[in-house]
């Protein structure tokens, strides 16, 4: 404050009298920011002192090795694949983009991996982000300070979004460097375009994982149950929710041994729209046209809706489109958990 | 309400309810600029959800508060960019070296890189933590975690200090040395300072005022002299006096209660273990070495009961209890 330069040997009356005068936006703009409160007052310190944390914590490290090898394995063997097949291969578009969809010799493709593990990654940075504080005894001190509350939140979401997008950015820089060592083909602008857009929003899926974490910290005061409860999130969606949505839609739209065409589709429709609940579903569906450019549809095409259909690649606009449903309902989900942790945090007293 | 211009915090009215239980009770509370405060009494009995509310962590279930004209309610950033906060049990990040905690305070309270470094340094040596400072706050022990809570409360430059329970943990020489800088920031800065304590025999020295609060209801405030004479006042003054027996070279018994019984104003005069209990309308100290030595007795101890804080303490605990069974 500028009252607090005046020397303390006055003490009393005269700061107070200092005090008394300077209205309290005086300091605020002293310092020249938050004049309009768009971002919280703190966002800055807390972004800044927990990325980082993150950075040089041992989580980090330990993360980046375990998907940097399984991406590295990944994109190497699918770069002998298609080094294989490539002369074989007509008009062998796209080359570059194969790279990180195709799966050789038994490993799974990189957006698989990616699929899999990106949850693993938003769990691994969130779970702790509220408890910790607390069982430290440090968030009593952290809220005293002259910071809002939800500075504290979205300063740590934001760090952590911050940590994903540096680890998958350097993976995805690695990566591409070795396939293009292997294959020898240099990506096309276009190429380079879809892979940012798949690089955002697989930033975008991991962040919904990153605040679900980040929510169940707010909640689950032992980080241990955080953590548990998010991987059996995660489990659900990756492992149960396929089975039980498949009974739920047999049930609920049953098949005979020889069904109509309508019966069919509406099998159809309730088993995608029951799938797209789980946000890997959404992240699946949003990725694939992205990373490859011939995928037109998403979903049950009738023969009457492709007749007369040149199969041809979609171009990077028309790829968007398609998958632009699947990126709302994802930032959605995001908003609803990052939500969640808001009100619950806001509303919580804070106890030493 | 008091007016915000003389006093640095006001409360009126304060109340917090939790379902049915009432925390703080109608707290009202006056703070001169400058003062030491203590707010005294056993676990649980409000003085943490006061704080919390005076700080705006928490929102009072009814009544108001004043933190230096700021209401904690509407404004807690203006509120807390002006009181620095000791919390019970207080935590540092344990990955971070003592200094870099406080680094990330003054980050927070937007301190300009030039000033920041300067003013941790000197607040790390004023409580002591200068050869710690580049440790781990992981490795630090209770009592220095403690020493370093207080410096990052004065990380701020705080016009006013709100510490809860600021001696828990650390040792009595500690305990010594925190109390002399609580009186060095009243003293030499002119800071108000409140703090919170069940242990009243560690902060009465330093207290300008106490409150005594128990159950949620702050039951009497003032200076601790006063307020012990207060209690006295009630129903008259208790005297211990022991008396020595020079003929005999032994304490005397006996003759003891007969002599001081003659003094004018005592009205009762009991056996308690090794001593007298005189009881008595007034101060009747004066009196009685003379009264002893009339009868050929030394006193060898002569103390005022109610006087030390936790007689007052003690007196009032059994007092509340008395008026809540009614």
């Amino acid at each position: 404050m500028p009252e607090d330069e005046v020397p303390r040997a006055l003490a009393g009356e005269a700061a107070v009298s200092a005090g008394e005068d300077d209205p309290i936006e005086g300091p605020e703009e002293h310092r020249g920011r938050h004049k309009f409160d768009l971002v919280p007052v703190g966002v800055g310190p807390v972004l800044r002192k927990e990325l980082a944390d993150q950075l040089t914590g041992l989580r980090f490290a330990i993360l980046l090795v375990l998907i940097g090898v399984a991406a590295l394995a990944s994109v190497y063997l699918a770069g002998q694949a298609i080094k294989d097949v490539a002369f074989q291969a007509q008009g062998a578009r796209n080359v570059f983009l194969g790279l990180f969809t195709v799966s050789g010799n038994g490993l799974p493709s990189f957006v698989s991996f990616v699929s899999f593990l990106g949850p693993l990654l938003g769990i691994a940075f969130g779970f702790d982000a509220v408890n910790s504080e607390r069982s430290q005894g440090t968030l009593s001190r952290l809220v005293a300070q002259p910071i809002h509350r939800d500075a504290i939140l979205l300063g740590k979401f934001l760090a952590g979004l911050a940590t994903v997008a540096l680890t998958l950015g350097v993976l995805m820089l690695l990566v591409g460097g070795l396939g293009l060592l292997i294959v020898g083909v240099p990506p096309s602008a276009e190429e380079v375009l879809r892979l940012i857009g798949f690089f955002l929003m697989t930033v975008l899926y991991v962040g919904f994982w990153l605040a679900l974490a980040q929510a169940f910290s707010v909640v689950f005061r032992q980080a241990a149950t955080s953590a548990l409860a998010a991987i059996a999130v995660w489990l659900f969606f990756a492992i149960f929710w396929s089975l039980l949505a498949g009974l739920a839609v047999d049930a609920l739209a049953p098949q005979g041994a020889d069904p109509t065409v309508a019966q069919v589709l509406r099998h159809e429709r309730l088993s995608e729209g029951f799938g797209r609940v789980s946000p890997i579903t959404l992240y699946g569906e949003a990725t694939a046209p992205m990373l490859d450019p011939s995928v037109r549809s998403l979903g049950a095409l009738l023969p009457a809706q492709v007749d007369r259909a040149i199969a041809a690649p979609l171009a990077l606009s028309q790829s968007l489109l398609l998958v632009w449903p699947q990126i709302v309902a994802l930032v959605g989900v995001v908003l609803v958990f990052f939500g969640a942790a808001y009100v619950i945090f806001m509303r919580e007293e804070i106890r030493a | 309400m008091g007016s915000p211009a003389e006093y640095a915090i006001v409360a009126a009215g304060l109340t917090k309810r939790y379902g049915g239980f009432t925390a703080v009770d109608r707290l009202d509370l006056n703070l001169t600029r400058g003062e030491v405060f203590g707010l005294l009494g056993p676990n649980g009995a409000g003085k943490t959800t006061t704080i919390l509310m005076l700080l705006g962590l928490t929102e009072p279930t009814e009544g108001e508060s004043r933190v230096e004209g700021h209401d904690p309610v509407r404004d807690p950033l203006a509120v807390k960019r002006l009181v620095g906060y000791l919390p019970d049990n207080v935590g540092f990040y344990p990955n971070l070296t003592g200094r870099q905690n406080l680094r990330y305070t003054a980050d927070l309270n937007g301190l300009t890189r030039r000033e920041a470094p300067d003013r941790i340094d000197a607040l790390l040596s004023q409580v002591g933590l200068q050869e710690a400072a580049d440790k781990r706050a992981g490795t630090y022990s209770r009592g220095m975690r403690q020493r370093l809570g207080i410096a990052d409360a004065l990380v701020k430059d705080p016009r006013i200090l709100i510490l809860d329970e600021p001696t828990i943990g650390i040792d009595p020489e500690g305990v010594r040395e925190l109390l002399a800088l609580i009186r060095h920031l009243s003293h030499q800065r002119g800071m108000t300072i409140l703090l919170s304590s069940h242990l009243l025999s560690q902060v009465q020295a330093v207290c300008d005022q106490v409150g005594i609060f128990i159950r949620g209801r702050l039951i009497a405030t003032g200076p601790v002299d006063t307020l012990g004479r207060r209690i006295a006042g009630e129903d008259g003054f208790e005297i211990e006096v022991q008396a020595y027996d020079p003929r005999e070279a032994a304490p005397a018994n006996g003759a003891v209660g007969s002599s001081l019984a003659d003094i004018p104003g005592v009205r009762e005069v009991g056996a308690e273990d090794t001593m007298w209990v005189v009881h008595a309308e007034r101060d009747v100290r004066p009196l009685i070495p003379g009264a002893l030595a009339a009868h050929g007795l030394v006193a060898i101890h002569l103390r005022l009961r109610g006087q030390s804080l936790d007689d007052v303490y003690g007196q009032y605990f059994h007092g509340e209890t008395g008026v809540n069974d009614a």
